[in-house]
């Protein structure tokens, strides 16, 4: 059986009286990667910050590793190896790779000065195990001249650098093309080899059902459905559904945590 | 279904063949800044020999640059760390005279001279500290805020002294003067000290903590607070390594007088600021280069004995020195590429 590596139980969030999250449940397991879709507002952004411990939940309950945590913050999400790649990566693009690998992290000596050559053979064997790999950049290129795929592959390696055992991409493909997306794609799939997990957010459903193995789609504050890969039969099944729950007046919006036994959400 | 275009990544071989394995090109390529005003430098030289030969062959000339150059190093090579993290200074010259006052009133009361280079390095580090606080913890503009601490600082010691210098007599036969402000085997001692102090620089802008966390708060301060890095630490940081520059920079003016003047470093502004651009750092912060900003001193502090050595009368000294900044930073225009 997999090992759960994070679980959340009835997480709610209030500000004041509007609710961003209404009792959410989710889990990921080790080497899994769980695609988290929904709609401006669904509560993805409040979903990811109260992981990242930069939110407090309101309500609710967090288990990593089957073990419930008290007193959930930043230093406990570190703690527990979550590391989360923002949209916008937090990249200095002047400096080198290396330099954004290490950044906030450089390990000196009791001087304080650097070991570059450590430095750099750290962060190929880093690079090399995303299989962020190429003839034309080095560690010692600059950020500046890597295409929006390969800037993104910078930022996971950083979040591997840091010892991440949950890798939340936030909107990692948004704005990318199609080889920039494919890029992407392959550097999940490395971590995902490598054993660690990903929770890979998106507005791009195709793009979330290539690389997911399992989705949870969020409406309004809600889980409005959880199920794995083998589950949905194409993208399409997925927009259909998702289209579902942003027009409820089809009727046709399912109870919250609807069990993964669910073909689509249409039932 | 959507159909993914193959992986190209997954082809790349593990081995690496890049201009950076080539020793002398990953030289160039990351000190092509440094090599650019290195360039300027030489050419300007060169025009200058040319026009006089007699003049700029004999060693005489070159000494007296050599003597006046390292206070100008002092000063340029931290302004360069200060302009990378995305700030300016510009209360070093009164800082440097503040540094200098201390060490002239630890001499004058019979101290050891070693005790007031101290004491001016001390003084220079809290002015600094001082300075950058102001900027960083109340958020000003460092440009009118440095400003006006030069004013402030400045006119201090104009009311404290009322416009009176300090002669140190006594430090001429002492054992300091000979370590920092002599001959040594024919060049003036000051030389040594400030590629000393270069060096150093650049080991600590390169490979120290401090340095690169310099680059990446002038490059993203938001990503390096998101990265743990105490941006406002940093920046602070800076402008104390700018008052311990500007504190080395008012000893050993004053070691070549023997006489503290209360207008101590007041004729190094525009020059020193001149000198951090056309030594190859961009004014947006991110990226720099600490051996341009010696370079870009010694070009500089150069313009003004080359003219009037190559025979031309001091009315043209303003004219050049404004011509060789804007010729040497349209060459780093075309030089480097800003990436965002």
């Amino acid at each position: 059986m997999t090992e759960r590596l994070i679980e959340l139980r009835d997480i709610r969030k209030s500000y004041g009286n509007v609710y961003a999250l209404g009792g959410v449940s989710l889990h990921v397991d080790k080497g899994e990667v769980v695609g988290l879709l929904g709609d401006n507002g669904a509560g993805k952004s409040t979903l990811i910050k109260i992981l990242a411990g930069a939110v407090r939940p309101t309500d609710g309950e967090i288990l990593i590793r089957d073990k419930t945590v008290n007193g959930w913050n930043a230093a406990r999400s570190r703690e527990a190896g979550i590391e989360t790649v923002f949209q916008d990566r937090a990249l200095a693009v002047q400096q080198s790779i290396v330099r954004n690998i290490f950044m906030g992290n450089e390990q000196g000596n009791w001087l304080g000065f650097l070991d570059l050559k450590h430095e750099v053979a750290e962060a190929s064997r880093l690079m090399r195990e995303i299989g962020f790999t190429s003839k034309v950049f080095t560690p010692n290129s600059i950020v500046g001249q890597l295409s929006g795929g390969e800037r993104q592959g910078v930022a996971i390696a950083r979040a591997i650098y840091k010892q991440a055992d949950l890798i939340i991409l936030d909107e990692p493909t948004t704005a990318l093309s199609l080889t920039e997306t494919a890029k992407v794609f392959h550097f999940v799939r490395q971590v995902r080899a490598s054993g660690r997990s990903i929770l890979f957010i998106g507005h791009n459903i195709h793009h979330v059902y290539d690389i997911a193995d399992r989705f949870v789609v969020l409406d309004r504050g809600k889980v409005a459905l959880q199920v794995s890969r083998d589950k949905v039969g194409s993208a399409e099944d997925l927009i259909h559904f998702m289209e579902l729950v942003a027009h409820p007046e089809t009727n046709a919006k399912p109870a919250p945590n609807t069990s993964p036994k669910h073909k689509k959400g249409a039932a | 279904m959507q159909q993914l275009s193959p992986d190209t990544t997954s082809k790349a071989t593990e081995t690496w063949s890049h201009p950076h394995d080539n020793p002398l090109r990953s030289f160039m390529l990351t000190n092509r800044a440094a090599l650019g005003s290195l360039a300027v430098f030489l050419a300007m030289l060169m025009i200058f020999t040319i026009a006089n030969p007699a003049v700029f062959t004999s060693w005489t000339l070159y000494a007296s640059v050599l003597t006046t150059l390292p206070v100008a190093i002092f000063l340029t090579v931290p302004l360069v760390f200060i302009v990378t993290v995305g700030e300016i200074d510009l209360s070093f010259p009164a800082t440097m005279g503040c540094a200098a006052w201390a060490f002239a009133l630890v001499v004058q009361a019979g101290y050891e001279p070693m005790l007031g280079f101290a004491a001016a390095l001390l003084t220079g580090a809290i002015l600094g500290a001082f300075v950058g606080a102001l900027v960083v913890y109340a958020n000003l503009s460092s440009l009118i805020a440095t400003l006006g601490m030069n004013f402030v600082l400045r006119g201090l010691i104009l009311i404290f002294t009322e416009g009176k210098s300090i002669s140190l007599a006594s430090l001429t036969d002492n054992w300091v003067l000979k370590v920092f402000s002599s001959e040594i085997y024919g060049v003036p001692a000051q030389i040594y000290w400030a590629i000393a102090f270069t060096i150093f620089s650049m080991f600590l802008y390169t490979r120290h903590r401090f340095g690169v966390h310099i680059h990446i708060v002038g490059d993203n301060p938001d990503s390096a607070s998101q990265m743990g890095i105490n941006v406002n630490r940093v920046r602070v940081g800076a402008f104390v390594f700018v008052g311990i520059g500007a504190a080395f920079a008012g000893v050993f003016s004053t070691m070549i007088n023997f006489t503290w003047w209360p207008t101590s470093g007041d004729g190094y502004l525009l020059p020193v600021l001149a000198s951090v651009f056309v030594g190859g750092t961009p004014t947006w912060g991110g990226i720099g280069t600490a051996l341009g900003g010696a370079i870009g001193a010694l070009t500089v502090s150069f313009i003004q004995t080359g003219i009037v050595g190559a025979g031309l009368s001091g009315f043209y000294v303003q004219f050049f020195n404004g011509l060789i900044i804007i010729l040497s930073l349209l060459g780093h225009r075309w030089n480097q590429i800003r990436y965002r």
